[in-house]
Parts: structure tokens; C-alpha cells; sequence
């Protein structure tokens, strides 16, 4: 029995990617390197207004002077930042006005990904603002959304058209000197997503953005802004997946949340980009900065993230719980498989009084792979009756691979209420024996327990999304099982 | 800019003080221990004082412990009284051989090694290594790593004496032994002690380590122990801190396990300005057992920080870490407790707990209990709370009329009781007990003989 478990094991261990492919479309590239210039071409490149500009050059400025932190249980090859292509954008000689217009190889990208467009745009109700690299390319639904005075656009676009709106919220959640990669990404975003929703307006559909990163060599930095207003609700969706390229490839996003009085964000992310292959050449490094800020009392930031690729993975989604009965959820599902690591979990920190969080994070490790939680839980010295519970679970499947919990829990109050608590175990030979004896085979069993124990998180996500990482669950880890 | 300028003179000061005194300090060790010096200073130069950048010392400020009107003494100890006159250790029942460490030395350093029964041997470190030079050697300095701490370095570089305790073969030792740390001095003092105990094969002892002052002087200790403890020993360590709130103590225990060994340390932190414990268990042998657990109590502006690294290097081993803690006042603390689990240390059961009760809001904590497990087949869990008392226990009482003072207290005692209970020497266990109720009632709970009447 546990030859034939070990054998289900490499199986659903030794599934390949299933995205990797990579479309050949023009691109319009700054060359390798940075520097100042290369910072202003972007910045023409765009039509942006001196304020981003300068902006820019401010963060650069302030990079120039940082390092690398090193404190991470990571093993992270030395990346050469004037060795990276910082801009890139599919090549359009004019905006497309209808669907029709779009590049037809690039919708048949998204084809291939099971993200078709039109199907989406008539059946599923999403309004998808697709990014390829760094140029949206096309956004749907605006108009429906523009009806409730939702602004829903690219980043470019927004600084374009939305100059007062981004100049106020823009780095106020992180500042371009919060570390080093949000000070990179400050000073070279390429573009990005951008939603406003005003007050007490309910989103009615989930708001989505599919990213890709596609040309070679091309660092993604991508640069996402959500400000939900007094009283609104908006869920928003955010789903990763790349081609199969052999060099590694950098991502440093910043994401920044804004949760005013008694508004309500969900933002759900499903991450499966190429995690390198099974000796862990390639594979996208995904050291992203996210992080909400429930600024109006009564207000709620929850977090739903299912985490299945890149080979390094290094971002911890935060809440900063200002407002007074401001809650944060934080559900997560990282999976690592091969010679992939993670250092990934959350950080909740209590400003506001009566404020309260929830932190489930399951990790599951295979093959050579490393997977760590770290996180901050910290109750600041005014956060009066603060409650915190989190629960930190690892399954490991293999012999090989490593699964590690770094929680920091810093109380500062006496009314606080922190709990924490996380076991390290692996599939059990009872549970597959139950199984078995109930006339489910090992494999089913297999496929059956490890979904069991990311259901909890899974059932967080969107309808939308729960198939899609589902399906992603089972490709990166379960093979044909399950 | 000024915190870089004083770890640059932390530093440069004790080089310059080894340099100075290097034969000083030779002459009242032993060759052995002397051998080691030049390696651990160099360590020591590389790595510096520890900042509280590194993920180690991210809470405990250890630059700071570092007073520059500290002395340091390493010429022949002067001592001017009888040590027995003004110490006498009060703890009814308690039957033990005391050993006297005074300011970090050995108090009769002519005294040869004395024998009890089985063929144990206890005695100063610095006569051990002259007089059974072959054991000395195999385990000197063997266990410690200074593993990116430099302050092991520096204990390396500068320790002259401690206590040694050498378990033959299947020795059984009855009556407990205590070990009395005594700071006591003229001036202001740092002091280096260094501490090796060896349990062979089949032994069995228990140890008592008490720390007092008894001079209101500002003292600093930093003491290395090593243990180890050999297939089926057993060996258990109780080490109660209880020194004046001008003081600052820096400790660190290094244990090794062989297989089926089992070994048990409780450390309760009662006074004492700054502490930081570290300890290093590695379970080397199949099927050994390590339960470290730790108490601390602090008021005022105490610091206590426990650090422990459980590193599970066999397969089949056991471990648990219980650490409680009470915070009053604008004391603060931290945990930090590891578990690692090698990538062959199959059917590792693990377990670690922290529990915290913040009483004011002035006072803080900061837990950090976390698993690096490489190893499938293992049960590893821990767990952390920190909160108050439950108002439900609170409440109960206070319907059955007791009042909330009472009960308040009542709770608290039997938080810590979880800890305390399991000391077990059992007069010891007895007077830990009262000095913690005695604690929590906020009355005076040093031990009656203190002649120090300090806050």
C-alpha cells in the first residue's frame, strides 16, 4: 500500500505545466537597464503628468540607496536589475474600439488559458480588464460600470483621466519606500489596474484582471489601486498564469487597498505562474507587495489567495485595521511542488479599537520544495479589545520537502485577545485506510483529502474562481488523480 | 547613529580587554580552556555584539546591557567575608550538595574535585581540566556553536571557571545538587562563568541552579552551560532566576541527547532587570526526550526573553517547550521558540506552547513559536495565546463570593501552576510555589536570606 501510495504520490508530483506556451506578438521594448532615463522614457511612453514623474524618480532615487533583504528562508539566486527589460507593451498601432479589433493571437492566448474573452463577457458577467504584459488591452463592462460611477480601468488611464484620484491615494497604503521592491516597482510600474467604487455604491459583478507576462526578459511590475468609498462592496479577482519561459523572470507588484467607513473589499488572487521545471530552471521569482488599509471605521478587507506557481514565491497581503471594528480575513492555499519555495502568509496589524482578524493558511509542500508561513499578527498599544485567531496548517507529501511556520505575534495591549495555533502532519495511513475501506481507491483518496484540506480556503474564493483553482489544485499537485 | 557608535566601543572594549588581560586570564584557567580563546575571539570580532537587525535579537535590545562602568575582575578573587555568613540557603527540607559559583567563579578554587557516591565527581571546571584532562577535552566547547552568536564567543574568549559535574556510568545520584550563583561586589561587575555537565551512560542526577545578588550593584552575567547527556541518562536542570532588577543576564545552554536519554529543564524568571535565556537542545539518539519549559513573572520594567531552538536530528525523538508568562507593570518580554526537524528525523513528535497574560497595557509581549520541518512523517504542532483572564472563571468566583482580588490571583497561581508543578525536586517545587503566589500578591518574594532590601 504505500508503494502504491508513493507511486500516486510521483504522479500527482510529477504533473508538468499545463500554461507554458508563449505567443509571438510584437513588442515595443525600452532596452536592458536602469537608470534615470530610462525611468523618464516610461514615463513619456505613457503621457503621464509631471506628478508621476516625479514620483517615480523619488522612489528610484530612494531605491538606488536600498538592499536586498536577506532575511527570508529563501534561496534566491543574485538578480542583476540593469539586466532586465523594464518596459514592454504589446505593439498597437491604434486602440482597438471593439473586441474585433483586438490582436487575434492575443485572444487566442487567453483562449488557450480558458479565460475566452467574449464567453466571459456575454455568460460569465465579468468584466475582465485583461493584462498582457504591461498594457491593458482591453477592458469590458466599463460602460455597465460607469453607470454606477465605478471607475474601472487601467492604471495609465486612471492617472490620465483620474489625476486627483491617484495623487491621493496613490503610495498612501505603501510608500515608495515601504522596501525594496515597492520602491522599484514605484519607480518603473508599467501599468496596472485601477478601481474607484463611490459611496454606498454595491459592485455588482466581480471585477477581475487576468495577468500574463509574456515577453522575454520583461520584469512585470504591476501597480493595482482599489479605494472603495463610505458604504460600498466590491469583490475583486485577480488570476495569474505565464508562458513556459526558461530564464527566471521577476514580478514585483504592488497592491494597494483602501477600505473607507463600513465599506467591504474582497480581493481574491489565483497565482499559477510557471514555477520552473522539474530540476527548478526557470520559473517566475513573485515578490509582490500587497496591502489594504481599513481606513473608515466598521470597514473589512478579506483575502482569498490560492498559490500553486512561481518558483520563488515572497509577498505577505496585509491588513493595517485602522478604523474602529475594521475586520481582515486572510485565507490562503500555497502549494509548492519540485524546487519551488514560498515565504508567504500575512500581516494584520491593529491600530483601531475593537478590531478583529482571522488568518487560515494551509500550505502543502511536495517534491524538493520549501514552504513557509510567516506572519505578523501585532496589536498596537490603542487597539483596545483587539481579537486575532490564527491557524497555520502544513501537509507535506514526500520526504524531501520542507513546510515551516514564522509566526510573529507582538502584543501590545492588555485587552487583546491573540491566539495561534499550527500542526505539521502528513496524509495519514488511517485516512487512506478509511478510505480504502469504504471502497474509494488510494488515488481518489488522495485527491479526496488534500481538496478536503484546502476547502476550507477554496470555499473564500469567488464561484468564478473556486473551479479555476480547483483545477489548479488538482494539475499542480494531483496529477490524474481526484 | 549613536546606537553604531556604541557597538563599535562594545566591541573594540572587549578586544582591547582581551588583549590586555589575556595572561591575566590564562593563569587563573586552565590550558585546556585556554586553547580555545584565540579562535572564540576572532569569532567574536567577526560577528560583533548582536543588533537587534538579526531575526535572533530582534526584541532584546543587547547593546544596551552593556554598561561601560561595568568592571571586569580576572586576577585572583578577593573575597573579604565568609560567604557562608551572609548566604545560607533557607529552602526547608531542601537536602542538596551546594556548590558556590561567587561573581561567576568558583568559590574554593583550591578545593580539589570532590567525589560522591557512585564515582560522580563535581567541582570547578578550571580543576577538572587540569585534573582529568581526557574527559574535559572530549566535551569542552564541543556542544556550544556560536552559530552567528557572538556572545557564546565572548563567554569562550573570557571564561576562566564554572562548575563541572561528571555522571559515570550508570551513577545515580539522590540527592539533588544546587548550584548558587552569587553576584556580589563593591562596584558595578560583569562576570563570565562557564558551566560543563556530563552524564554518562545509564546516570541519572537532577541539578538546581539558583541566581541571587547580594549587593545592589548593576551586575551582568554571561554564562555558557554545557550538557550532555548519554544513551538512557536522565538528567533534569530546574534553574530559578531571582537576582535584584539592576541586573542583566545573558544565558545560554547548549544540551546534546543521546538515544533514549531523557532530559527536562524549567527555568522560572522571577526578578531580574533584563534576561535573555537561550537555550539549544539537539536530539541526537534515537527515541530521546526533551521537555523544556519555562515560567516568568515580570513587573516593573523587566525584560524577560526566552529563546529555544529544539533541533530534532534523529528519528523517533520527542520534544515539548511550555512557556508561560505574566506581565505586569511596563514589564515586556518575548518568546521564541523552534522546532527543526532534519530531513531523517522521521516520527518526530513535537509539540510547543506559549501562553502570555498581559495585566497592564503598558506591559508587552512578543511570541514567536515556529516549525522547520524537512521530514514527512512527523507530528509537529504548537500553539500561542496571549489575552487575559478568562471572565468566565472570573465570573464563577465572584458569584460564589470571592473576592475579584482574591480570584484574580487565584487564577493567575493556577496559570502558573501548569509550569511550577512540574519541578521536581519537590522541596524546590515547594518554594517556587510560594515565591510565586508570593510574586503575583506583588509582596516581596526574593528568598528570606537576601539581606538586599532593592525594588
Amino acid at each position: 500500500m504505500k508503494k502504491d501510495k508513493d507511486k500516486i504520490l510521483g504522479k500527482v508530483t510529477g504533473d508538468e505545466y499545463k500554461f507554458g506556451f508563449y505567443t509571438d506578438i510584437e513588442q515595443d521594448s525600452i532596452g536592458r537597464g536602469l537608470n534615470e532615463d530610462v525611468i523618464r522614457k516610461i514615463s513619456e511612453k505613457k503621457n503621464e503628468p509631471e506628478f508621476m514623474l516625479e514620483y517615480r524618480l523619488k522612489a528610484y532615487r530612494h531605491w538606488l540607496n536600498m538592499e536586498m533583504p536577506g532575511w527570508a528562508n529563501l534561496n534566491i539566486p543574485p538578480i542583476d536589475y540593469q539586466d532586465l527589460i523594464y518596459y514592454s507593451a504589446p505593439k498597437q498601432k491604434t486602440k482597438p474600439g471593439s473586441l474585433d479589433e483586438v490582436d487575434p493571437e492575443l485572444i487566442e492566448t487567453f483562449n488557450k488559458l480558458g479565460i475566452p474573452l467574449e464567453e466571459q463577457k456575454h455568460l460569465a458577467g465579468v468584466a475582465v480588464d485583461a493584462v498582457m504584459d504591461s498594457v491593458s488591452v482591453k477592458t469590458t463592462f466599463k460602460e455597465t460600470l460607469a453607470d454606477l460611477g465605478i471607475i474601472f480601468c487601467s492604471f495609465s488611464e486612471a492617472v490620465r483621466e483620474h489625476p486627483d484620484l491617484v495623487k491621493k491615494y496613490l503610495g498612501s497604503v505603501v510608500p515608495y519606500a515601504d522596501n525594496f521592491f515597492a520602491a522599484l516597482n514605484s519607480a518603473v510600474f508599467s501599468d496596472g489596474s485601477f478601481c474607484y467604487i463611490p459611496k454606498d455604491v454595491h459592485c455588482p459583478m466581480e471585477l477581475s484582471t487576468y495577468f500574463r507576462i509574456n515577453a522575454a526578459n520583461t520584469g512585470q511590475f504591476e501597480r493595482t489601486l482599489v479605494v472603495a468609498e463610505k458604504g460600498s462592496y466590491v469583490s475583486y479577482m485577480e488570476g495569474c498564469t505565464a508562458p513556459q519561459r526558461d530564464e527566471n523572470q521577476l514580478h514585483a507588484a504592488v497592491v494597494e487597498i483602501v477600505a473607507l467607513d463600513d465599506a467591504h473589499v474582497k480581493y481574491a488572487t489565483v497565482q499559477n505562474w510557471y514555477p520552473g521545471d522539474k530540476e527548478g530552471k526557470g520559473g517566475i521569482y513573485n515578490f509582490v507587495t500587497k496591502r489594504g488599509i481599513c481606513k473608515g471605521d466598521n470597514s473589512k478587507i478579506s483575502w482569498a489567495q490560492v498559490e500553486t506557481g512561481s518558483s520563488i514565491t515572497w509577498k505577505y497581503p496585509g491588513t493595517v485595521l485602522k478604523g474602529n471594528n475594521s475586520k481582515s480575513e486572510f485565507y490562503s492555499v500555497a502549494v509548492t511542488n519540485n524546487h519551488q519555495q514560498a515565504d508567504t502568509g500575512t500581516k494584520m496589524i491593529h491600530l483601531g479599537k475593537n478590531t478583529s482578524s482571522i488568518i487560515v493558511s494551509k500550505g502543502i509542500s511536495a517534491g524538493y520544495s520549501n514552504n513557509s508561513y510567516r506572519g505578523l499578527v501585532k496589536v498596537a498599544r490603542g487597539a483596545g479589545n483587539a481579537r486575532n485567531f490564527s491557524q497555520c496548517d502544513s501537509l507535506l507529501l514526500g520526504d524531501k520537502c520542507g513546510a515551516h511556520t514564522f509566526p510573529y505575534i507582538e502584543t501590545d495591549n492588555k485587552s487583546a485577545v491573540v491566539e495561534h495555533e499550527a500542526t505539521t502532519s502528513k496524509i495519514g495511513e488511517d485516512q487512506i485506510f478509511y478510505c480504502n475501506q469504504r471502497g474509494i481507491s488510494t488515488e481518489d483518496a488522495v485527491g479526496l483529502i488534500v481538496n478536503g484540506y484546502a476547502k476550507e480556503v477554496l470555499n473564500k474564493l469567488p464561484m468564478e474562481f473556486a473551479v479555476e483553482a480547483q483545477k489548479l489544485l488538482q494539475v499542480s499537485l494531483e496529477g490524474s488523480v481526484g | 547613529m549613536s546606537t553604531v557608535k556604541q557597538e563599535y566601543d562594545v566591541k573594540k572594549h572587549f578586544l582591547e580587554l582581551f588583549r590586555e588581560n589575556r595572561s591575566v586570564i590564562d593563569s587563573g584557567s586552565a590550558p585546556l580552556m585556554n586553547k580555545q580563546r584565540e579562535g572564540a575571539i576572532e569569532e567574536f570580532e567577526r560577528l560583533g555584539i548582536p543588533s537587534q537587525k538579526s531575526e535572533k535579537y530582534r526584541y532584546a535590545d543587547i547593546n544596551g546591557v552593556f554598561n561601560p562602568n561595568l568592571s571586569k575582575s580576572f586576577g585572583v578573587q578577593k573575597v573579604s567575608f565568609n560567604i557562608h555568613d551572609i548566604f545560607e540557603c533557607d529552602i526547608p527540607d531542601l537536602d542538596t550538595n551546594l556548590i558556590l559559583l561567587v561573581n561567576g567563579r568558583y568559590f574554593n578554587k583550591e578545593e580539589p574535585l570532590r567525589e560522591l557516591q557512585g564515582g560522580i565527581i563535581t567541582g570547578s571546571l578550571a580543576r577538572a581540566s587540569k585534573d582529568m584532562p581526557q574527559i574535559v577535552e572530549k566535551y569542552y566547547n564541543s556542544a556550544a556553536s556560536t552559530e552567528d552568536d557572538s556572545l557564546v564567543a565572548l563567554n569562550t574568549a573570557f571564561a576562566q571557571d564554572g562548575v563541572f559535574i561528571y555522571l559515570p556510568k550508570d551513577a545515580v545520584l539522590e540527592k539533588p545538587l544546587q548550584i548558587v550563583n552569587i553576584m556580589i561586589h563593591e562596584t558595578d561587575l560583569m562576570a563570565q562563568h562557564r558551566n560543563l555537565f556530563i552524564a554518562e551512560e545509564n546516570s541519572s542526577a537532577k541539578v538546581v541552579v539558583c541566581d541571587h545578588t547580594l549587593s545592589p550593584n548593576k551586575f551582568l552575567t554571561n554564562g555558557v552551560t554545557e550538557i550532555y547527556a548519554a544513551s538512557n541518562s536522565n538528567f533534569d536542570l530546574s534553574k530559578i532566576q531571582n537576582e535584584h532588577n539592576g541586573s542583566a543576564q545573558l544565558s545560554h545552554t547548549f544540551l546534546e541527547q543521546e538515544s533514549e536519554s531523557t532530559v527536562f529543564t524549567n527555568t522560572v524568571s522571577l526578578h531580574g532587570g533584563f534576561v535573555r535565556n537561550n537555550m539549544f537542545v539537539r536530539l541526537n539518539g534515537e527515541g530521546s526526550e526533551n521537555h523544556t519549559l519555562g515560567l516568568y513573572l515580570a513587573d516593573k520594567t523587566q525584560y524577560i526573553d526566552n529563546y529555544v531552538k529544539i533541533d530534532h536530528a534523529s528519528p523517533g525523538c520527542s520534544s515539548r517547550q511550555l512557556f508561560k508568562g505574566v506581565m505586569d507593570d511596563q514589564a515586556s518580554g518575548s518568546f521564541n521558540g523552534t522546532i527543526v526537524a532534519r530531513k531523517d528525523a522521521q516520527k518526530t513528535n513535537a509539540y510547543q506552547a506559549n501562553n502570555n497574560i498581559l495585566l497592564t497595557d503598558d506591559a508587552r509581549i512578543n511570541s514567536r513559536p515556529q516549525l522547520e520541518i524537512y521530514a514527512d512523517d512527523v507530528k509537529c504542532s504548537h500553539g500561542s495565546t496571549t489575552g487575559q483572564l478568562d471572565e468566565n472563571a472570573m465570573f464563577y468566583m465572584r458569584s460564589r463570593g470571592i473576592p475579584e482580588r482574591e480570584a484574580r490571583l487565584l487564577l493567575m497561581y493556577a496559570f502558573a501552576y501548569e509550569v511550577v508543578n512540574q519541578i521536581h525536586v519537590k522541596p524546590l517545587r515547594l518554594r517556587i510555589d510560594d515565591l510565586v503566589n508570593k510574586r503575583l500578591r506583588g509582596e516581596l518574594s526574593r528568598c528570606n536570606n537576601c539581606a538586599m532590601n532593592c525594588e
